[in-house]
């Protein structure tokens, strides 16, 4: 079948000096070329207008922050309802199992201290160090995988692997090279992290449209410039996602690592809540978790910020 | 008709195709998808292929274009610079409009104000010069289009190949971007080679169009298209014309039932 459309039924005279024509089996003895009217700029521009989707109303900012909020407070809310029942119900004696109030008592003595801040500052120079180093890393053999066949099938494989493996798997080995220093948490860090940056990278340049890659040939893009004006760019957000996971492997591995290689003359948090925990002060323990927790989010809303700045800038958010 | 009759007289050709075969892929699993095509594009001519799908127009393009070769015969562009369109438009998401159309400028090496200033003037042909920092995705297709053919202009190229470009638009905007094509392709001088499966399209934009016959691909017929422009797409003389070409179309298909 021909994938013509059917001929327009508003249009009869057409249609009838189609049929006439067709009959007559000639062509070019139609009737007499009507007066054309070619289309108006106005009229380009009416449609242009007609076709764009009207600006949606964001509401105030309060409004939008609100709406955001609440469901959250309520959640903490219930959480610490529980928390406080199971208190009460006399599960766990009260110095295994204290209250929420004792644990933000607790909390709040401890923010208030400069110790504190000071353990927190070392854990996140050697988590952005550390991050920093798997970033450096996982791209560059990112970009050496996808660029050449034989890497990619000699170690292809090993990264994927390499991402699964718990790092804690890495200590023992990463103390006997390195003792009980900075470099063994270092170590594992960036094993953790960096094959999540580099397997981003990776499937960011597997996956760039085909016509994307024929409009840069059409161009004349090679090589450097290729890869400048189009190969990067386009896998900015698979690689952008392989960060924030990245991030989330280099999170857990630097925790883990500040608990177990306890480097010495260093109080970081790992630390502080190893020592909370020989002295079996359990509100403390709670506090650094919750630590923990906060600055987890926190971090991870970064890279959501950034992540959602270029789904808009884009246009791949479902609006 | 033979091809060498209807381009023997005047203009030079810019876009020479002579026994042109293609296949893919060796052995048994050889396909063949152009058989011996034959092909000349005079200067300013605009030219349709017509064909039903499995009769390798847009791997015609392609060719023309140098993203693939060809597999015997001569193709000669003459050294010709040419420019690409698709059905999608496929402007880069990461730049905006005027970004995406200074893009062919600035691998050209054309300085930040020069290009500005042109990229600024082609969206002024294709009459969106006041979306020129506007995200593609901000736009309609058929606006986006218009921006892909703003950057294909901007590729300063010789030939225009237009594969199936109006194929996902609703057709009051394909109407109207067949009279913008129309008067930008007058303007600018253009030399076009345009692949459709639309008859009636073929016959409203076309000087000559190329029926191709499927699996393989070979020149059927060369329509010369006489019609005065501007022409629209539901007068009669484009309606009846593109009757004519539609039955020797359907019975091109229909050779292929069984």
């Amino acid at each position: 079948m021909p994938t013509e459309p059917p001929a327009p039924t508003k249009y009869a005279g057409a249609r009838a000096g189609l049929e006439g024509l067709l009959a007559a089996e000639t062509t070019g003895l139609g009737p007499e070329p009507q007066k054309i009217k070619t289309l108006t700029a106005d009229e380009v521009s009416g449609l242009d207008a007609l076709e764009l989707a009207p600006k949606r109303e964001k509401g105030r900012l309060g409004l939008r922050l609100w709406n955001s909020a609440w469901p959250k407070l309520l959640a903490i809310a219930i959480v610490v309802l529980a928390w406080e029942l199971v208190y009460l119900a006399e599960w766990k004696p009260a110095y295994v199992f204290p209250s929420p109030t004792d644990v933000f008592a607790t909390l709040k003595d401890l923010v208030t201290t400069v110790d504190f801040w000071d353990g927190v500052r070392l854990t996140m120079t050697r988590a952005i160090t550390g991050f920093a180093l798997a970033v450096a890393i996982g791209t560059v053999v990112g970009a050496a995988v996808s660029r050449f066949a034989p890497l990619r099938a000699a170690i292809g494989s090993l990264i994927t692997g390499l991402q699964t493996m718990p790092s804690i798997m890495w200590f023992p080995l990463a103390i006997l090279l390195f003792q009980l220093g900075e470099q063994a948490i270092m170590f594992v860090v960036v094993i953790g992290a960096a094959p999540s940056v580099a397997n981003g990278l990776i499937s960011g340049i597997d996956y760039v449209p085909r016509t994307w890659l024929r409009v840069g040939q059409v161009m004349g893009m090679k090589g450097f410039s290729r890869y400048r004006h189009l190969i990067l760019p386009a896998s900015l957000p698979s690689f952008v996602s392989g960060l924030k996971q990245g991030w989330a492997f280099s999170w857990r591995s630097l925790m883990a690592g500040e608990l177990l290689v306890i480097v010495p003359g260093t109080i970081s948090v790992g630390v502080r809540m190893q020592n909370a925990r020989d002295l079996s002060d359990t509100p403390l323990v709670i506090s650094y978790i919750l630590v923990v927790l906060v600055i987890g989010i926190l971090i991870d809303q970064l890279f959501n910020a950034a992540d959602n700045a270029l789904r808009k800038r884009w246009g791949l958010t479902g609006s | 008709m033979s091809i060498l009759e209807t381009t023997s007289v005047r203009t030079e050709s810019v876009v020479r195709i002579e026994n042109v075969s293609k296949t893919y892929g060796s052995g048994g699993n050889a396909l063949l998808a152009l058989d011996r095509v034959s092909l000349d594009v005079q200067q300013g001519e605009f030219v349709c292929l017509l064909g039903a799908s499995g009769c390798g127009k847009s791997t015609l393009l392609s060719l023309v274009a140098g993203l693939d070769g060809i597999s015997s015969g001569t193709l000669d562009t003459g050294g010709r610079k040419v420019a690409l369109m698709f059905q999608e438009a496929a402007l880069f998401p990461w730049l905006s409009v005027i970004g995406n159309v200074e893009l062919p400028l600035r691998l050209q090496g054309v300085g930040k104000a020069e290009r500005r200033k042109r990229a600024l003037e082609l969206l002024e042909v294709v009459r969106l010069s006041g979306f020129a920092d506007k995200r593609p995705h901000e736009l309609s297709g058929g606006m986006r289009q218009r921006v892909a053919l703003a950057r294909a202009l901007a590729q300063n190229a010789d030939v225009l190949l237009m594969d199936e470009p109006f194929g996902a638009l609703d057709a009051m905007t394909r109407d109207i971007l067949h009279d913008e094509l129309e008067r930008i392709w007058r303007e600018q001088n253009l030399t076009v080679l345009f692949v459709t499966h639309n008859v009636r399209e073929a016959v409203r934009l076309g000087d000559r169009v190329i029926l191709l016959s499927s699996r393989p691909g070979r020149v059927i017929e060369d329509f010369p298209i006489k019609h005065p422009r501007p022409r629209r797409i539901d007068s009669p003389e484009v309606s009846g014309q593109a009757g004519e070409i539609t039955d020797r179309l359907r019975a091109e298909v229909a050779r292929h039932a069984n």
